[in-house]
């Protein structure tokens, strides 16, 4: 049981995090090109879904937009909650980046000649993305374990299995000792995985 | 245009019973900041201690709250210590029993990484200037530690703000539970009440933490 619920929960939580990737890009993106009208719209989103609970995003979008039509089952809910709130610690994390860049270096860069794709693909983006490791890898363990508040939209994660046996079988102690055992898995590895990585790309950064 | 449901929030005493909701929530955040900051920076200050063990025991117990979804401690507490040790928690005392250890354990991370990053030059070039070690602390390394914390453990507040709507999962009565109650009780008289009070929520939680989140961001900006 404990089993598949751990493959829900990592099978959510990936398809979250990978939404929350793509949907963070592209605020960055606008955030560091300052696209007019857009800018305004991604830094309210920002703002509103970094100030509130998942939770209360998930209630919202379970049991509050099924009331004005939009209907979504628990598992897609799921996902749009954490990309809705992932999206936006993404962003920062990226935009924080971006902007750590100093401007000599798009400079001396488009005066040797490069184009500005080039400038992006060769200079600013290999170093944005080292400085960005740290935040990116907090965030994936930040959300990773925001899952876990699923199971109050009766998703059959890993705290809802827990819950659940506690209530059938009245065995607290090892329902619990179970879940934290497959928590510290799924989470170890990636939290060993972020300290390697920054390890790793450490050298990219300039003058530090 | 579809009934939005937000009129059975100005039904009898709905708004101030989601208020009181929210400062369940608040309190039981405050309550926690309150203990688990200077919990956090006494452990903190422990952690740059040159002691290896007292540094390993600090390390596994930080990594291991903040590895932890907080839900699942506030499980462990709510449900695996009162059976294990067979004494009685309320839901509250559980809460803030699981904020603190968490609060803690976030907060001394945050004292560890600024000490640390004041550069070691600083303590050597006040020791050169004849200051003794009390003076060193007072003048040169505090105010410089309290710059780099400040923004950061007012960011740490409204965390613990936002994660107190897990509380609801352990039966206590917050604003979450607050807005099922009412949504349950006007089923039949307003069936889409689930929208507008769950955009209520929403809307609440965001103003409890967008001014303390500006804050943040302001003296981050002024201090650097």
């Amino acid at each position: 049981m404990y089993e598949k619920a751990a493959w829900l929960t990592v099978r959510i939580g990936l398809i979250g995090i990978f939404l929350s990737i793509i949907l963070g890009f592209f605020c960055a993106a606008i955030l560091y090109y300052k696209v007019p009208v857009l800018k305004r719209i991604v830094t309210a989103y920002i703002e509103l879904s970094r100030n509130t609970p998942l939770l209360v995003q998930l209630f919202f979008i379970y049991y509050g937009l099924p009331k004005v039509g939009i209907k979504t089952d628990a598992a897609t809910c799921g996902m749009i909650g954490l990309a809705f709130l992932g999206g936006s610690y993404m962003a920062e994390a990226f935009r924080s980046g971006l902007e750590a860049i100093d401007s000599i270096q798009t400079e001396s860069a488009l005066s040797l000649g490069m184009s500005k794709y080039q400038v992006m693909r060769y200079v600013v983006l290999p170093q944005a993305i080292s400085i960005s490791i740290p935040a990116f890898m907090a965030n994936v363990i930040f959300l990773m374990k925001e899952t876990s508040v699923f199971s109050a939209i009766s998703l059959m994660d890993l705290m809802f299995t827990a819950k659940d046996l506690i209530g059938l079988y009245y065995k607290t102690t090892e329902s619990l000792f179970l879940l934290v055992i497959f928590y510290l898995l799924i989470l170890l590895p990636i939290s060993i995985l972020g300290s390697l990585l920054e390890r790793r790309l450490r050298h990219a950064g300039f003058g530090s | 245009m579809p009934d939005l449901g937000l009129e059975v929030l100005f039904k009898g005493k709905n708004m101030v019973r989601l208020l009181g909701g929210l400062w369940v929530a608040l309190k039981i955040s405050l309550l926690a900041v309150a203990i688990s900051f200077p919990l956090g920076i006494l452990l903190g200050a422990l952690m740059t201690s040159k002691n290896p063990v007292v540094k390993g025991i600090l390390r596994v117990y930080l990594e291991f709250v903040r590895i932890m979804p907080q839900l699942v401690l506030l499980f462990l507490i709510y449900f695996g210590s009162t059976k294990a040790f067979g004494w009685d928690l309320s839901g509250e005392t559980a809460a803030v029993i699981v904020f603190v250890l968490w609060g803690t354990a976030e907060m001394s991370d945050l004292v560890r990484g600024a000490l640390i990053s004041i550069p070691i030059h600083q303590y050597e070039s006040s020791e050169a200037l004849g200051l003794s070690r009390a003076q060193t602390y007072l003048y040169i390394i505090i105010p410089q530690t309290v710059r780099r914390l400040v923004p950061l453990s007012i960011n740490l507040i409204t965390r613990m703000i936002k994660t107190t709507s897990l509380v609801l999962m352990i039966g206590v009565v917050e604003v979450l539970k607050v807005a099922q109650q009412i949504i349950e009780a006007n089923r039949m008289a307003s069936p889409n009440a689930a929208f507008g009070i769950y955009l209520t929520v929403f809307v609440l939680y965001f103003i409890a933490c967008f001014p303390i989140s500006m804050l943040s961001k302001h003296l981050e900006r002024k201090w650097r």
